[in-house]
């Protein structure tokens, strides 16, 4: 054969240089067969290092290039680029992984060193019989899914819409607006969270560009980057939203209760009507209520009809069903949130057995002044409470449940702490594991809290009891916890505890994750493309993320990072085009007997078969280049471009040479 | 001194190799033994790529996909576990043991898991021993299997219709 080839062997600074021999590793590699030169670099990847390869390219010493450096998920492309800019195919170069999976993990320097001119050879060997493959670009859909319509997708959508490309916001709720707007104010400035996400709601309710779609959810996902089908399925409301036009009425009228009317204060937390009929608050976007059908006493019991009654635009319609509704869309940002972790887990804190024992979310609509409770805090009789517990880390930093820091606890805690002395007299105990207080103003917010008598216990709180052992704890919570600071374990009686509940990913996030070709991790978020460089997009193409779905974030950082995935996707739609892989598979009609075996087996429908001519044939545009039909062909006609047999017999007999 | 295996693997990009990748940058330490080939699906991994590292010295080979239910292909890893089966039946015939074959689901996110998994299959290989091919059915199984280019592609066509 008379290929070429250039190998560059990476020192990665001493990343690969301190566990791979490079010496030993180039001289093995100028004994391979169809290898030219090889050369070593401190960084392969930077300036001058892709300029050794151009060189060499441009000189016409080398036609084919395998680089040893990184996994080729962080630096193929750039690599890719390289070959391209001279004029060399970006399929005639292979990239061979002594970092992430050889001088990374292997203790001993002799084993790596092995290793690295096993994974060359493989590199080399495969390189041989690489062939090039022609660009494939498709067009990019300038119209964007954003799935969650909390802070982070309305932020995204905004500066989408703002741009002038249409967005579709599909939310799962009656409203837009996400927990943000559960909450009164937010740390650490204090500014009413209502009063600066409100307009951004009415905002994207109003936005030309927008298409609004609440409760409703993401059912399907087809196609690929710039080229996706989204199918959504929109829930039966039972209100015609086109007629409503939220006077309330119904809901004013409605015999029905969602919320148990018998229940003490903390049972009846809410933030809109607690009646069948609802608006889950009364900022909500759309002012559209929506029946409770588990609650309603006409789907219930058959009859009722109240709302009907009132409704002077004949708006309600029982009668509905949910439908679906189908979208072509460029790229999708996933914004879908947090849950807060179910602390009744957590037998020995008595969330759910003992009266004023309450979670944050709990206490946010309790402090909500457009809450049940009209922002007072009370103890579930009503009375004022005198003394309070703050327990941090509830359900994170905990092994037994998630061993993420969910980040915002430590700040709402104080945020907490600071209200509940600016409203009542209370005593206010906050126990806590480490503070961490890393944003900006948030070290200044913890500082003023230590100067405004609130005491602050350092330990991990073991319990939380109602049993006295004397009178003082007589018709109290009793928290035990080692104060850690001074090493003695300590007793608080508190008539009221809020537990800090960390972050979770949001309910179906992993069934949005599936459909959307993305992965989550073993803490149950999303995957970034990578966790410093690539931190708003994933490894499939299109597919963007912002905000808690990603990890635990608070409110500045989300929309930081909800600006980032609507730049992102901005970049994608003003260049109108993608490359995508060229690495499909392809029929020999002369070999194919039409067997038809690999039409079933294509997950994309790519395969059909010629009735004519008698042999399968696939649709290039449909194919993913999965391989599937390529090891399925008894006939062996169908060719994996990039990954063909003969490719990967020479990277086996690579692999097994040394 | 004790034996120490070359193994091949085959992990699917998305999932797998991706996972190995996270061990790399997690710094996690396992045996250097397993050598891998990225393909883009466990589902692309022929019985005959197998056949075809035994055959060319490896001792043992692993192949790595998603999660079932996380298929990036959507299923590609099924059709993979239905190939390992069959082939784990097939491989006695030659006298090998079906233990030197190996087929684990890794995600992304298992960096310690992908690292466990190598360790594992590892020690098993070095249970076995060395793979010792021997001559007489090495040519049956290069004719049978490997030479897959023209008319021994009907043998591989069952194993894969079934």
């Amino acid at each position: 054969m008379s290929e070429r080839i250039g190998v560059y062997v990476c020192h990665c600074g001493t990343n690969i240089a301190g566990k791979v021999n490079i010496d030993e590793v180039v001289r093995f590699a100028e004994g391979l067969a169809g290898v030219e030169l090889v050369r070593d670099y401190k960084f392969m990847c930077s300036d001058p290092g892709q300029a050794m390869i151009q060189k060499d390219i441009e000189g016409d010493l080398i036609d084919r290039v395998v680089v040893a450096s990184c996994s080729p998920l962080m630096h193929e492309n750039t690599f890719r680029k390289v070959c391209e800019r001279c004029g060399v195919n970006p399929y005639l170069f292979t990239m061979a992984n002594i970092r992430e999976q050889c001088s990374w993990v292997h203790v001993d320097m002799g084993d790596s060193t092995a290793k690295a001119k096993a994974l060359i050879a493989a590199a080399v060997s495969r390189t041989k019989f690489l062939e090039p493959l022609p660009k494939r670009e498709v067009s990019i859909n300038p119209r964007t899914l954003v799935i969650g319509g909390g802070i982070a997708g309305i932020q995204a959508a905004l500066d989408l819409a703002e741009a002038g490309k249409e967005v579709v916001l599909v939310e799962r709720e009656p409203s837009i607006g996400g927990h943000m707007a559960k909450f009164d104010k937010t740390f650490p400035t204090l500014d009413c969270s209502a009063c600066i996400l409100t307009p951004r709601m009415v905002q994207v309710g109003q936005h030309p560009n927008i298409k609004l779609m609440t409760y409703a959810e993401l059912d399907e996902v087809n196609g690929y980057v710039g080229n996706f089908t989204v199918r959504v399925r929109n829930k039966a409301r039972y209100v015609d939203p086109e007629l409503c036009n939220g006077c309330g009425m119904c809901w004013e009228k409605c015999p029905g209760t969602r919320v148990p009317r018998k229940g003490n204060v903390h049972e009846k937390l809410s933030l809109g009507p607690t009646t069948s009929i609802y608006m889950p608050f009364m900022q909500a976007v759309p002012a559209v209520p929506v029946i409770d059908s588990g609650t309603c006493l006409y789907f219930q019991k058959g009859k009722c009809r109240v709302c009907e009654s009132v409704c002077e635009r004949t708006a309600i319609k029982y009668d509905m069903e949910d439908t679906f509704e189908e979208f072509e869309v460029g790229n999708i940002i996933i914004a879908t949130g947090f849950r807060t972790f179910d602390p009744r887990v957590i037998k020995r804190y008595g969330y759910g057995a003992l009266p004023n024992v309450m979670t944050s979310l709990d206490f946010e609509i309790m402090n909500c002044a457009a809450g049940s409770t009209s922002g007072a805090i009370l103890m579930a009789d009503g009375s004022e409470p005198k003394s309070i517990g703050i327990v941090h880390c509830v359900g994170s930093r905990d092994k037994h449940y998630n061993e993420h820091c969910s980040r915002v606890c430590c700040m709402y805690a104080l945020k907490y702490a600071h209200l509940i002395k600016e409203k009542t007299n209370a005593e206010v105990f906050d126990f806590y594991i480490d503070m961490r207080c890393f944003g900006k103003g948030y070290e200044e917010f913890y500082d003023r809290l230590l100067g405004e008598d609130v005491r602050f216990v350092r330990g991990k709180v073991a319990e939380v009891s109602n049993v006295p052992v004397n009178v003082v704890e007589e018709g109290k919570l009793v928290i035990s916890v080692e104060d850690t600071l001074v090493g003695v374990v300590r007793r608080v009686p508190v008539d009221m505890v809020v537990l800090c509940t960390g972050l979770e990913s949001s309910v179906g996030l992993a069934e949005v994750a599936t459909m959307c070709n993305v992965s989550v991790g073993k803490d149950g978020f999303i995957i970034e493309k990578h966790p410093k460089l690539g931190p708003v997009s994933t490894a499939t193409d299109g597919v963007f993320i912002a905000g808690a779905c990603q990890s635990p974030k608070d409110i500045p950082d989300t929309v930081a990072q909800a600006s980032a995935a609507s730049s992102a996707v901005l970049s994608m739609i003003t260049r109108g085009t993608i490359e995508i892989e060229s690495a499909t598979a392809e029929i020999n009609e002369k070999k194919c007997s039409g067997c038809r075996i690999c039409n079933n087996l294509c997950p994309y429908l790519a395969i059909t078969f010629d009735r004519e001519k008698g042999v399968s044939v696939i649709n290039e545009a449909l194919c993913k280049g999965c391989g599937t039909c390529v090891a399925a062909c008894p006939s062996n006609a169908i060719k994996a471009k990039h990954f063909a047999n003969e490719q990967i017999f020479a990277e086996i007999e690579g692999l097994l040479s040394v | 001194m004790t034996f120490e295996p070359t193994i091949v693997g085959f992990l699917c990009n998305w999932c797998s190799y991706t996972g190995a990748d996270l061990a790399g940058t997690s710094r996690v330490k396992y045996a250097a033994n397993v050598r891998s080939i990225r393909v883009m699906c466990s589902g692309r991994v022929e019985p005959t790529f197998v056949i075809k590292a035994l055959y060319e010295g490896a001792d043992g080979v692993l192949i790595a996909g998603c999660h079932p239910g996380d298929c990036h292909y959507q299923e590609g890893n099924y059709k993979a576990l239905r190939r390992y089966r069959l082939l784990r039946r097939v491989l006695p015939e030659y006298g090998i043991e079906p233990e030197r074959v190996r087929l684990e689901w890794v995600a992304a996110s298992e960096g310690e898991r992908f690292a466990k998994v190598v360790d594992d299959f590892t020690d098993q290989i070095r249970r076995l021993g060395p793979l010792d091919i021997k001559e007489s059915i090495a040519q049956s199984l290069i004719d049978d299997v490997v030479n897959h280019e023209e008319e021994a592609t009907k043998d591989i066509g069952d194993v894969n219709e079934a």
